[in-house]
């Protein structure tokens, strides 16, 4: 299995025609640790520009501990994390938020108080760089820089066909919806590669529906690479390019979805199949 | 550069005239990307030339057909006008019809292009372009998701208008030579009817059809070209057509997109239209939520609120007729319109609206007096496809709930012993389209044509006014007559109530299939702490049901003292467990009961309702909004409701 995550350089062609590129980042040989108790023992894997990949698991596997490795928010005690070709060095969260890499999260974090736009508006801090005197006066850069801004933020806005709840503050909002305005705010910062930490976590089909599309959607538009956490096996099968599998922070299986849907050791693990 | 009016003889030419007279004068406007676009009148004159261009580029010929199918854009009416320059016929579409209607009604017209909004349409399209053998060309307006399609019928919007402007050399006299060949005599849309019995029918109307009855219209209500319309109704609807296209190319006044379907309400208070059409169940959703937030708000705020409605109700329609009021009145209705009535109408978007109609179902007295009392000039009109729209309409000073006006201009009116209306207008179809049975059964060779609705005209004052459909009037088993709009519609006016439909021909007595009103029975649950899961928990609970047999004996008291009609009363009904759904054929597309189909598919419950039972199981196909089907099952309560004695009939008028 691991034969795949050898620093491949070279893209492939997916199933349905699309041209997959090069290796974006490798996780190698990854072990996280919180006191005595291992939430990610020794994993590689890699993911590739321009692909979908998700990581599957039961409870407890270690998918969010891998992705908030990935993002920046835990330091792993072995292993190497390369991006772009190059050894990431442990970084804080907006560091590597300023690499490229945005992500929304299981239990939505949105700023309750604020409208829709206000909170995707956030997501441009990172490209924000007038100075706090012009911001605090409002003239000159920051209202420029403003305009420019409002008018990604519109474009978002347009895409996630969140027009009519605009102005209206996100804790009033169905969760479905949230979940919409935490994947907006993520895109805000043009992210390269897009963290999804269950995005259909507690949705109704059409709600999940939805949110394939556009997950799909901003792949296929942005060209964003995307690794996402899902439960939804049906929704997971669909969307991804890749599958990792992920139990008791081991890696039990990698490859498209076919070949983790024919794994043994998957099917025991994870998807249940009788032990008698 | 004014051509005189005998020249105007189509869409394309009058877009000419106001090009040329107003070219500055904003046309169309839509809110995208959070911003009010606009277009003037002499850049949708380039706009429509390059996509007309572009059409003679993909090989259009004159009297081939062109599906539209979308929500309200301004490049949806553009391909419209498009398509008539080139002496095409446009066929705008219900955009959320599901793949099977579509394929019904591309056949039947034999459209070889197709035009739609984004991929959901086109993958609707592509799903049954196997039964269409005549479509050849699809144009799309949003390219999202559709990169990777095979492309070599599949066009974007906009290359195929790119494209018209670089072969503008090659086809430019085509293009003058078929508009110029375009005259009253010649077809200017087709539109589908909903169809409340059997398929849709293609209802062809000439130009002289449009543009007579725009003309007579926009010189009935004084329209001009500083006025302002939401298009926000569906396109497929000859409303639309006649408001966003007819009137507005007649008179060169300026048509406002939403930005989609839900922002309507915001756009509306942006734009502020001064001319509004609105079906009755939209201004009675907007009373609903206005007497909703007046409830929640604070103890002086309602004190306000009520004290100087009170003041409209009484003076309110008497100043909008101009009618004598005494100077005390006159001034508390001053003052109630700058703390009440003024940002009331504000909210609602209506502040600046001079003519605003109602159609296409009965409004409830208290609804209506409620918009006219705060002074919305809200009008009723009656009309059909057939008729391109208008048949009645109400004049300014001559408004009443109960009516539907007098004959609109050039419009003769006859009604025969059965009660049914006939009319006769210069917007009278030409024909449905391949259906020479339906087009002779509804228009004689004098041009009369039959309504299918009962009515009469009332003596005192020369309006027409409607009780059924005609085929609907029937009688009970012992006589007595049976009209059951005339009760559905008094139930209707209870905001509770969404809709009712209402049963009894030829039986002992009449029953209902009730659907409560989500929206204020959900807000009633609220604020009791009532705690319901779906609609059709909150249906069957036991208040709901209490309410709900209330307003049917209110109504049972208010049909006694109907001479003709007492012998409607309801004795018994059920709350339905599901609300009436067009995509599962129990409505049609504009949301109009089809009573038949209805009574078909719940016929276990009928049984139920007049087998004397308390309660019924029952099971349900439902349709889900992707075409999918599921089943929804319930016990449902049956509860008897006191009726008033009619047997010694007393004249009650």
């Amino acid at each position: 299995m691991n034969t795949m995550t050898e620093n491949t350089t070279v893209g492939y062609m997916t199933d349905d025609g699309r041209q997959i590129g090069g290796t974006m980042m490798e996780m190698k040989n990854i072990t996280l640790r919180f006191g005595g108790v291992v939430a990610i023992e020794n994993i590689s894997f890699d993911i590739h520009e321009g692909e979908i990949r998700a990581i599957i698991g039961p409870n407890g596997a270690g998918k969010s501990s891998m992705l908030n490795v990935i993002s920046g928010f835990y330091n792993p005690q072995e292993g190497e994390v390369w991006f772009h070709g190059e050894k990431r060095p442990p970084m804080r969260p907006y560091q590597v938020a300023e690499l490229g890499i945005a992500r929304t999260f299981q239990n939505i974090a949105l700023f309750k108080g604020m409208s829709t736009l206000d909170n995707i508006m956030t997501g441009r801090m990172t490209k924000m760089n007038a100075g706090m005197l012009s911001q605090a006066i409002w003239w000159g850069k920051a209202a420029r820089e403003e305009a420019e801004h409002r008018q990604k933020v519109e474009e978002i806005i347009d895409f996630l066909e969140i027009q009519a709840i605009r102005k209206t503050p996100v804790g009033r909002l169905p969760y479905g919806m949230q979940k919409r305005v935490e994947l907006g705010r993520a895109l805000a910062s043009e992210p390269k590669l897009l963290l999804l930490d269950e995005p259909m976590a507690g949705m109704n089909v059409e709600e999940k529906e939805d949110m394939s599309r556009f997950i799909l959607d901003v792949n296929d538009e942005f060209g964003t690479t995307i690794a996402l956490i899902e439960h939804d096996m049906g929704v997971v099968m669909d969307i991804s390019d890749r599958v990792v599998v992920m139990d008791y922070g081991k890696k039990i299986g990698d490859g498209t979805p076919s070949e983790v849907l024919a794994n043994q050791e998957v099917i025991d693990a994870y998807l249940g199949v009788s032990h008698d | 550069m004014v051509k005189s009016n005998a020249a105007l003889e189509s869409i394309p030419a009058l877009l000419a005239r106001n090009a040329a007279t107003f070219g500055d004068k904003a046309a169309y406007r839509e809110k995208e990307y959070g911003i009010w676009q606009r277009w003037n009148w002499g850049e949708v004159a380039e706009e429509v030339e390059a996509l007309a261009l572009g059409f003679l580029n993909l090989g259009i010929h004159e009297g081939d057909f062109v599906a539209i199918i979308g929500r309200n854009r301004p490049y949806f009416y553009w391909a419209m006008v498009a398509a008539q320059s080139v002496g095409a016929i446009p066929v705008p579409l219900y955009n959320d019809a599901n793949a099977e209607e579509m394929a019904y009604v591309l056949g039947h017209c034999g459209a070889r292009f197709v035009i739609v909004e984004d991929q959901e349409q086109v993958d609707k399209v592509i799903e049954v372009q196997d039964q269409l053998h005549q479509f050849e060309h699809m144009i799309y307006l949003d390219p999202r998701g559709l990169r990777k399609y095979d492309h070599r019928r599949l066009h974007e919007f906009s290359h195929i208008q790119a494209q018209g402007r670089a072969a503008r050399d090659e086809f430019g006299p085509e293009l003058k030579a078929r508009s110029e060949r375009l005259n009253l005599e010649s077809t200017c849309v087709m539109l589908y009817t909903s169809g409340t019995t059997g398929k849709p029918k293609g209802v062809v109307l000439s130009n002289r059809n449009v543009i007579i009855t725009s003309k007579n219209s926009c010189e009935f209500d004084h329209l001009v070209p500083g006025d302002e319309v939401l298009a926000y109704l569906p396109m497929a609807w000859v409303g639309d057509f006649i408001f966003s296209i007819g009137q507005a190319y007649w008179t060169g006044f300026c048509v406002n997109c939403p930005e989609s379907p839900d922002t309507m309400m915001t756009d509306l208070r942006e734009i502020g239209p001064t001319y509004y059409f609105a079906p009755p169940r939209f201004f009675e959703g907007q009373l609903t939520s206005v007497m909703i937030r007046m409830e929640d708000s604070g103890r002086f705020k309602k004190w306000l609120f009520d004290k100087y409605m009170a003041v409209a109700h009484r003076v309110g329609p008497a100043i909008l007729d101009e009618k004598p009021v005494s100077f005390g009145d006159r001034l508390s209705y001053k003052i109630g319109n700058l703390f009440v009535y003024g940002p009331l109408k504000n909210t609602l978007g209506l502040s600046r609206v001079r003519v605003g109609y109602t159609a296409g179902e009965a409004i409830g007295p208290e609804l209506f007096d409620f918009y006219r009392s705060i002074g919305i000039n809200l009008k009723q009109l009656y009309g059909q496809t057939e008729a391109t729209v208008f048949v009645t309409q109400q004049p300014d000073g001559e408004v009443r709930a109960d009516t539907v006006g007098v004959p609109s201009t050039d419009v003769e009116i006859r009604i025969e012993d059965s009660g049914e209306i006939f009319y006769r207008s210069p917007g009278v179809f030409e024909e449905y389209y391949q259906n020479p049975e339906s087009t002779a059964d509804t228009k004689d060779a004098e041009g009369w044509v039959a309504t299918g609705d009962a009515g009469f005209i009332e003596k005192s004052s020369g309006h027409l006014r409607i009780i059924d459909r005609a085929k609907d009037v029937g009688n009970l088993s012992n006589g007595a007559m049976f009209a059951p709009k005339f009760v559905e519609n008094k139930l209707k006016f209870y905001p509770d109530i969404l809709e009712s439909v209402v049963f009894g021909a030829g039986r002992d007595n009449c029953v209902a299939f009730i659907n409560i009103d989500l929206t204020a029975v959900g807000n009633w649950a609220e604020r009791n702490n009532v705690a319901y899961g779906s609609y059709q928990e909150l249906a069957g609970h036991p208040e709901v049901y209490k309410t709900i047999a209330g307003h049917i004996e209110e109504v049972n008291k208010s049909v006694a003292q109907d001479e003709m009609l007492s012998g409607c009363q309801v004795h018994r009904f059920l709350i339905l467990h599901k609300e009436l759904d067009a995509d599962d054929g129990e409505m049609t597309r504009t949301r109009k009961v089809r009573r038949k189909i209805v009574g078909e598919k719940f016929n276990d419950l009928l049984d139920a309702l007049y087998g004397g039972k308390s309660e019924v199981y029952t099971e349900t196909e439902v349709t889900y909004e992707d075409g999918r089907k599921g089943s929804i099952s319930a016990t449902l309560e049956i509860r008897d409701v006191a009726v008033q004695p009619v047997d010694q009939k007393v004249a009650a008028e």
